[in-house]
């Protein structure tokens, strides 16, 4: 028989069928868990990571999955991800609305983490950037409405750096002031506190993802007045003095507004009707 | 001879009496439930001997234990643990080449309570048959979970894999885990002999991998005493690593180097002649 008289080659056949088989196999298995796994990297809109927590894309790479950060967390905020929550099953989270982060002074979450995964050269608090707060509803913020809730800037614990209150004239009224909330990326760390204490049904100001909630001005773009203040000086050949049509014996500068101008520093009267609207002699 | 076939370790009971016949079991079973209690008195009773889970763990304040697949998979998508969970791995490592290599799956891994109970609940509804694989399949999924964690930068088995899902769900909310195991279990059970523990699971084949160098293993200083009753065969989960010991298969000497021996002791019980018994690799050449 032909197989009997191969014996080499018909082992070789099998060892070749055999690998082919694990390698095709295995290799569908590893595709379905390599495209699961790509949604590991999108962090859900609601999910923030302790502080520290490295880029979601480092993060699911870097964090065992332990959980020693949600035991020694003091305020027991935090969870783990369970197999049916969209994101990386096992990796710490915590709901802003439900509970924040009370902001330790000594960060025990991140002394606890035994990879990277929350920085260990994170020792201030305040410098912590678990998301970012954003108003996002401002039909429903009791602020914009007109109110004096303020809420969302009281409890904020940068209080005046990461939220401040912007006057604003209350167009609809005509008489009273808005106190705008507005937040600063420069400060808020997003812990939430904000968000948990929002007094609407559904918090008008949420903690997002960094990546969701903070927007990146293109790489070419440079600011005026930035540059000028950088390099000493207009960058520029000075501004020609803007001219100003203005009633006779009046004055504008920038900054100070209108006022009168006194009759020595007057320039000479002119016709204030340009020569077009003058007519002619009858 | 009896009419009717014995169940494995019959004979063992008759000679040795329930207890003897049944020490490693019971052993391991406090050993597997034991570790559990460690970990549950925590968030039970706030009584915080152990943190973490069998990824990694912090015992006392003072003993860090990492799980050394995990940590390898950490590092392939381009990350480095920091100090203790590095001493952890050392610490783990150390430990299972003295004591064995599989005798994390055997000993430590809560899913092996499961697949044991299929497997006893498979003999004791007489399921014969099932779906055949190689076991070296383990192998390639191992190989496959490294290369997506270095191909997509995430830990991506850790989204799926049944056993930290198991371990972690028992203290930290099990959710849907349940399923997953549940779906071990049933496969065990109806699909394949042994099917996630001895064919699938990665984690096994990685520490099999330590096994290779191991210390502790199973031996066979009165192999001659073998009298082929096969109930060492029928209750060891990795069949395949008895014969040539027990056999001398190939000159091979009277112990179990077979890097997928779990160091159950199984065989130890059921055996009526006493062939087998827990020693060192070393020194077993001269039988």
């Amino acid at each position: 028989m032909d197989k009997d008289s191969k014996p080499q080659g018909s082992a070789r056949r099998q060892f070749l069928a055999d690998t082919a088989r694990m390698a095709c196999g295995v290799g569908l298995l590893g595709l379905g868990l390599g495209l699961y796994a790509r949604h590991a990297t999108a962090l859900p809109p609601a999910a923030i990571r302790p502080p520290g927590a490295l880029p979601e894309t480092e993060f699911s790479g870097a964090c065992i999955r332990c959980g020693l950060c949600v035991r020694d967390c003091p305020y027991d905020i935090l969870h783990l991800a369970k197999p049916e929550e969209p994101m990386s099953t096992g990796t710490p989270y915590f709901i802003a609305r439900q509970a924040p982060c009370e902001m330790c002074e000594d960060i025990p979450c991140v002394k606890a983490c035994p990879t990277g995964a929350l920085d260990h050269s994170l020792t201030d608090i305040n410098k912590s950037r678990m998301g970012l707060a954003v108003l996002v509803d401002q039909e429903t913020c009791l602020n914009f409405l007109g109110l004096r809730c303020d809420i969302c800037y009281r409890v904020c614990p940068v209080i005046d750096k990461a939220i401040t209150l912007e006057p604003q004239t209350n167009t609809r009224t005509g008489k009273h002031t808005l106190f705008i909330p507005v937040v600063h990326s420069s400060d808020c760390t997003g812990c939430g506190k904000c968000e948990k204490a929002c007094p609407t049904e559904i918090a008008a100001i949420k903690v997002f993802p960094l990546y969701m909630a903070k927007g990146q001005l293109s790489a070419h773009y440079r600011l005026g007045w930035v540059e000028k203040e950088k390099a000493g000086g207009s960058l520029v050949a000075p501004d020609i003095e803007h001219q100003y049509n203005l009633p006779e014996g009046m004055k504008y500068e920038h900054g100070k507004g209108l006022s009168s101008v006194p009759p020595s520093e007057a320039p000479p009267a002119e016709p204030v009707v340009p020569k077009a609207f003058q007519g002619g002699k009858l | 001879m009896s009419a009717t076939p014995l169940r494995p370790g019959a004979e063992a009971i008759a000679e040795k009496g329930w207890l003897a016949a049944h020490k490693w079991l019971i052993l391991r079973r406090i050993s597997q439930i034991g570790i559990l209690l460690l970990f549950l008195v925590g968030p039970w009773f706030k009584l915080w001997i152990v943190k973490g889970n069998l990824n990694y763990s912090y015992t006392l304040d003072f003993l860090p234990l990492a799980d050394p697949f995990l940590l390898l998979q950490s590092v392939l998508t381009g990350e480095m643990p920091e100090k203790l969970a590095l001493i952890g791995v050392v610490v783990v490592l150390l430990l299972y080449l003295l004591v064995g290599g599989r005798t994390y799956c055997s000993w430590v891994c809560p899913v092996n309570l499961v697949t044991d109970f299929a497997n006893w609940l498979r003999a004791r509804l007489g399921l014969k048959g099932g779906a055949h694989l190689s076991r070296m399949t383990r192998y390639w999924i191992l190989g496959m979970t490294l290369l997506v964690a270095l191909q997509t930068g995430t830990i991506a088995w850790e989204m799926v894999n049944p056993v930290s899902m198991l371990h972690r769900g028992l203290f930290f909310g099990l959710g849907a885990a349940w399923a997953v195991i549940l779906a071990v279990f049933l496969f065990d059970l109806f699909v394949m002999r042994h099917g996630w523990c001895g064919h699938l699971c990665p984690v096994g084949a990685f520490y099999s991998l330590i096994g290779k160098l191991s210390v502790m293993r199973v031996k066979l200083p009165r192999r001659d005493a073998c009298n082929d009753c096969m109930d060492c065969f029928a209750v060891c989960p990795e069949q395949q690593v008895i014969r040539p010991a027990l056999k001398g298969i190939n000159g091979t000497p009277p112990v179990i180097l077979e890097e997928n021996c779990t160091n159950c002791g199984r065989c130890i019980d059921v055996c009526s002649k006493g062939v087998f018994t827990f020693g060192s690799r070393f020194g077993n050449s001269g039988k």
